[in-house]
């Protein structure tokens, strides 16, 4: 049994069929921990040199799965494929995957040089270039000259790319990134966002990304996989999931989108007519039966006008702040025989409403879309 | 996987055709299973090769996937042991040996093999293989003579099966009479005397914590490092010494029944020996541990609680009546129930200063070594003290490990614990210092006894002790040791050292197993291993003998046994020790290193033993210094070649030879002593070296790095 990832003979050149295979695959996994279910029948197919996302509020089983890809957990049932192989009962070890965690877990007693380079000594390579390469990816990832340092003696971003470096030396099949942010401050977020994304198109990495951030999941991603409750939400495209949620919940989670009760009144090829109380609109109808439905509309879509305005939803101003570049509303309306807050994002902060003014509320159709189902 | 299986194929073919089968043969190739079960006659040991071909067709025919063939593994691992044990029941021959330890090791691990192959510990080999040897070596040398003891009891002498008899030797009148009070009989059960001796201990010793942890937080008291100095006794002193001073001091002819009689005419008595004595040398034994419980509670109430109560217009005795007290409530009954074991454990102490008042660790003792030679005597009084020590540390554990008031949060307490009532304070002062006083006499007997001939008899100072137990001459053949002492203690200092690295091992090992991995069965796993902590080293000690006395592990008589007895007795100090240390280090840290590629053998070398080190030191030498104090599981293990330095010292005090018992211990003592210096030495200077790397880490390192984790 070899340890060194590059001498896995699935490492090798692939023949020509092989190389469609998706780096991983799930097939039919769940993962029960006594009673509890934390991953509940999900099946999904990560093609290489793309960055995907498991993006999901905390408890959905985006972590469960990640830690599944690895190897440090266990399925109950299901099966993984990593490059096309059954891996579903090899250790982390046997693994051709590397991860950052969250904490970034370095060797304390370790310096720089022999962290990055521990994957490699371990896996058998001799010392010296093993540390060849290590410096090479210290350098890639712009901490040449840090390598007799200890982790305890750099910054958290410093320790960030580090612990990118050590993952990357073994150039695995698959790269996992477990909330790789979240011990960053906001500012460092961006930058150290950006330089993941870099990376893994100049490498043409085939990564997968834990994050519960919509914003950090829309940015750096190719493909997002929502999930919630142990199962799988929506899987597509970052402007698939904004612009064509699957669910109240996708509408709700990604882009903050109100909720909005509206009816569609007629069809006219792929639009359809929604009213919206007063106001009318042409959108997508995306397949809804005629009557009821659900508008997820985004909180820069809603328009305020003077009450007089015509075709627009009155309301009135319940709270409002202001937070330098833009405005934030909270806007009472009633649709549908109900009393609804939306929440409006307005780019006039020079004349700002205030709280208690009746307003008229319109819809830009670019940031409405009708929930399906 | 396939090399290393082919390794483990080669190891079970060694174990049969290269080391002896059995354990008292020496000639190393005729005795070895195969040689002798083609020539020897011992045709059964034949079948042993089967499981080893079927090892290596599982490696040689991989299934579909290029893998080992996981079930076949499983059959051979499984068939190889149980022929083992099946044919070492069935067949007489003498106990196992070498050849036979090497093989059951070799099944386990092909066992291992074909069950990570399955996905067993996330495919992990090193992991259920190394869950394989530990449960393996907890159930033979703690499970089995537990059994063993259980089985005699049930046995006459010559081994036939007497099931009517338990009863009425479990309930028998000289284990449960009550004699003392109803005035009927002479004297009371030894189960009564060592539940009422236990009790007693239990509250004075108790009382006598509190005191003085209450002097240690709650008070200005100026000597807070004096304190650490008593949590280091009872480490470093062998549990008969305290007997010992005791006797030179209040015995009939001892220093202060001596002044007493001189100055104010009290007669000489022998009221020391019995229940006082016991109780007295065990009181200021215990002390200290329950002094360390103690401390941490009283350190774990928030002192906001009490700050509330003042400002409820509480005084300061009402405050701590009502509050204080009832939130240490758990840690008290703790406190108790960890004293009340101890006592029901404590051998040497009531051995030298029991007189005619009997404790079932001690009669158990006479009951194997004693004329009668009853070991199924022995037996029952050794189920009854198990089932007391377990009764109470069951008590401890399940029903006081969830209760408790005082935990600590991470939120910052900024207020001021209020200052003790000046009843209580004045109560806590008098007890510590009249503990602290009579300590101060005991340790003074300990070091002076041994320079003067007789202590109060005859105080002429003299070096006589020292010379007979020590004494190195110049003979013919050059320098040798002349001292009666030396041979105890070159076997003591030798056990002592094979046994530290071992029990070190065993015990971090099951701690990483117990922190670590989650495997099936954990909890009972666990439960095992934690319940061999309540194990009094007298039964330890009655049940080796029955269970390595005879064949099929046969053991007694050797230093063998004693290296094994202290490996298993002492593994809970690692345990604990790795618990400790590796809560601290985070999980992740782990994690990064498997997927890494490194499995988690070399995992466990290269990330964790580093930052493990402070706890294998710590493990080594409580594991050495508790070796060097133990006694009672021992005492009955010890042979005239193989003589240990307590149980020298015990048969030294038993025939009144006090100065040169007394001479021989403050000598060990010197020796901890020395061992503990050196560790505060060692590990002092790993502080140094991370106070220095700190400041950086401090402003650089965000709260959830690993560092930082580390050196918290």
């Amino acid at each position: 049994m070899t340890h060194h990832p590059t001498a896995v003979p699935s490492g090798t050149p692939a023949p020509a069929s092989a190389i469609r295979r998706p780096a991983v695959e799930f097939r039919a996994v769940t993962k029960r921990y006594g009673s509890f279910t934390a991953v509940t029948d999900v099946s999904f197919a990560i093609e290489t040199g793309t960055l995907v996302t498991l993006l999901g509020p905390s408890g959905c089983g985006k972590t469960t799965t990640l830690r599944m890809i690895a190897g440090l957990e266990q399925t109950s049932t299901g099966q993984i494929l990593i490059g096309g192989e059954d891996v579903t009962t090899r250790s982390a070890a046997e693994r051709d995957v590397s991860m950052v965690f969250q904490s970034y877990a370095l060797f304390p007693h370790m310096s720089i040089l022999d962290n990055v380079a521990y994957g490699l000594v371990v896996g058998g390579m001799a010392k010296r270039p093993a540390e060849e390469a290590a410096r090479a990816k210290l350098e890639l990832v712009g901490l040449a000259g840090l390598e007799k340092r200890l982790p305890s003696e750099l910054s958290g971003g410093q320790q960030q790319r580090v612990a990118v470096a050590r993952a990357i030396v073994l150039e695995p099949r698959v790269l996992l990134f477990d909330e790789p942010l979240s011990n960053l401050d906001a500012k460092m977020r961006r930058r150290v966002r950006e330089d993941i994304r870099q990376l893994q198109q100049s490498l043409k990495l085939t990564v997968v990304y834990v994050t519960h951030d919509q914003e950090e999941a829309l940015a750096v991603s190719d493909r997002i996989i929502v999930m919630a409750g142990g199962t799988i939400a929506q899987d597509g495209a970052p402007r698939d999931l904004y612009e064509r949620p699957a669910s109240r919940f996708i509408a709700d989670f990604i882009g903050d989108a109100n909720i909005v009760p509206a009816a569609l009144a007629g069809r006219d090829g792929a639009l359809g007519r929604i009213a919206v109380g007063a106001a009318s609109l042409a959108l997508p109808h995306r397949g809804v039966a005629d009557g009821p439905v659900e508008l997820a509309v985004r909180p820069h879509a809603i328009r305020l006008a003077e009450p007089d305005e015509p075709g627009g939803v009155p309301g009135r101003i319940l709270y409002a702040a202001y937070l330098g570049d833009h405005m934030e509303y909270e806007v009472g309306v009633s649709l549908a025989g109900r009393d609804i807050t939306l929440f409006a994002r307005s780019a006039d902060v020079d004349s700002p409403r205030a709280i208690g003014d009746a307003v008229s509320v319109g819809f830009a159709p670019q940031g409405v879309t009708v929930i399906p189902g | 996987m396939q090399r290393r299986l082919g390794f483990w194929v080669a190891m079970g073919w060694a174990a049969l055709l290269l080391l002896p089968w059995h354990f008292a043969t020496r000639s190393i190739v005729n005795d070895a299973a195969l040689v002798q079960g083609v020539t020897g006659g011992a045709a059964w040991l034949l079948p042993l090769v089967l499981p080893l071909l079927a090892a290596l067709a599982a490696t040689l025919s991989p299934d579909r996937q290029g893998r080992p063939r996981a079930g076949w593994l499983i059959a051979a691992g499984a068939g190889g042991l149980g022929w083992l044990i099946l044919q070492s029941l069935l067949f007489a021959q003498p106990g196992l040996g070498l050849g036979a330890a090497l093989y059951a090791v070799t099944a386990l691990v092909l066992c291992a093999h074909g069950l990570a192959l399955r996905g067993w510990c996330k495919g992990d080999v090193f992991i259920v293989s190394a869950i394989g040897l530990v449960l393996g070596s907890i159930l033979v040398f703690v499970g089995y003579p537990v059994i063993r003891i259980l089985l005699s009891a049930v046995q006459d002498n010559n081994g036939n099966l007497m099931v009517a008899g338990l009863f009425g030797k479990l309930t028998d009148t000289s284990v449960w009479g009550l004699g003392c009070v109803t005035g009927s009989g002479s004297v009371c059960g030894v189960a009564w005397n060592t539940l009422a001796l236990a009790t007693v201990v239990g509250l004075l010793t108790t009382a006598t914590g509190l005191a003085f942890a209450l002097i240690a937080v709650r008070t200005g008291f100026r000597f807070k490092t004096a304190l650490r100095l008593v949590s280091i006794l009872p480490v470093i002193t062998p549990p008969f010494v305290i007997g010992l001073a005791i006797i030179l001091l209040f015995g009939r002819a001892g220093v202060v029944t001596d002044l007493m009689s001189t100055l104010f005419d009290i007669p000489r008595s022998r009221w020391i020996y019995g229940m006082p004595g016991v109780a007295l040398a065990q009181v200021l034994a215990f002390t200290p541990i329950a002094f360390l419980v103690l401390v941490g509670v009283l350190q774990g109430v928030s002192p906001t609680l009490e700050e509330a109560s003042q400002t409820l217009r509480a005084t300061p005795w009402v405050t701590f009546r009502t509050v204080t007290l009832p939130l240490i409530r758990p840690g008290l009954a703790n406190a108790f129930l960890i004293s009340f074991i101890e006592s029901l454990a404590d051998f040497g102490n009531p051995l030298v200063l029991g007189g005619n008042f009997d404790v079932l660790s001690t009669k158990i003792f006479f009951a194997v070594v004693g004329a009668a030679q009853d070991q199924g005597r022995a037996a029952v009084l050794a189920i009854i003290l198990l089932s007391f020590t377990l009764s109470a540390f069951l008590a401890q554990r399940l029903w006081l490990g969830r209760r408790s008031y005082t935990t600590v949060s991470g939120k910052g307490d900024a207020g001021l614990a209020s200052p003790l009532p000046s009843g209580v304070r004045w109560v806590a002062t008098a007890v510590a210092a009249l503990w602290t006083v009579v300590t101060v006499l005991v340790y003074g007997t300990i070091l002076v006894g041994g320079f003067v001939k007789s202590l109060g008899r005859d105080n002429t100072p003299t070096l006589i002790h020292y010379q007979t137990a020590f004494g190195v001459e110049h003979g013919a053949n050059g320098w040798w040791f002349s001292g009666s002492a030396w041979d105890s203690l070159f076997t003591t200092l030798g056990v002592s050292l094979v046994a530290m690295p071992l029990t070190a091992a065993l015990g971090l090992l099951t701690a990483y197993l117990l922190v670590r991995q989650n495997f099936i069965g954990r909890g009972a796993f666990e439960f095992i291993t934690m319940l061999s902590f309540a194990i009094p080293g007298t039964v330890i000690g009655v049940s080796y003998i029955l269970a390595f006395n005879t064949p099929p592990i046969e053991l007694t008589g050797t230093g063998l046994i004693l290296i094994i007895a202290f490996v298993f007795r002492n593994m809970p100090v690692g345990i604990r020790a790795g618990i400790a240390t590796l809560s601290q280090i985070d999980k992740s840290l782990d994690e990064a290193s498997l997927t890494l590629g490194a499995r988690s053998f070399t995992t466990l070398r290269r990330v964790i033993l580093p930052l493990l080190r402070p706890a294998i030191v710590t493990a080594m030498v409580y594991a050495f210094v508790r070796a060097i104090t133990s006694v009672s599981a021992v005492i009955f293990l010890v042979t005239a070649k193989y003589n240990l330095a307590t149980a020298y010292i015990v048969g030294r005090a038993e025939v009144g030879e006090y100065g040169l018992a007394i001479a021989y211990s403050s000598v060990l003592i010197a020796i901890m002593v020395l061992a503990l210096l050196t560790i505060q030495l060692l590990v002092g200077e790993r502080r140094l070296g991370r106070r220095a790397a700190a400041p950086s880490a401090d402003s650089s390192v965000s709260p959830d790095s690993p560092a930082s984790k580390v050196n918290a």
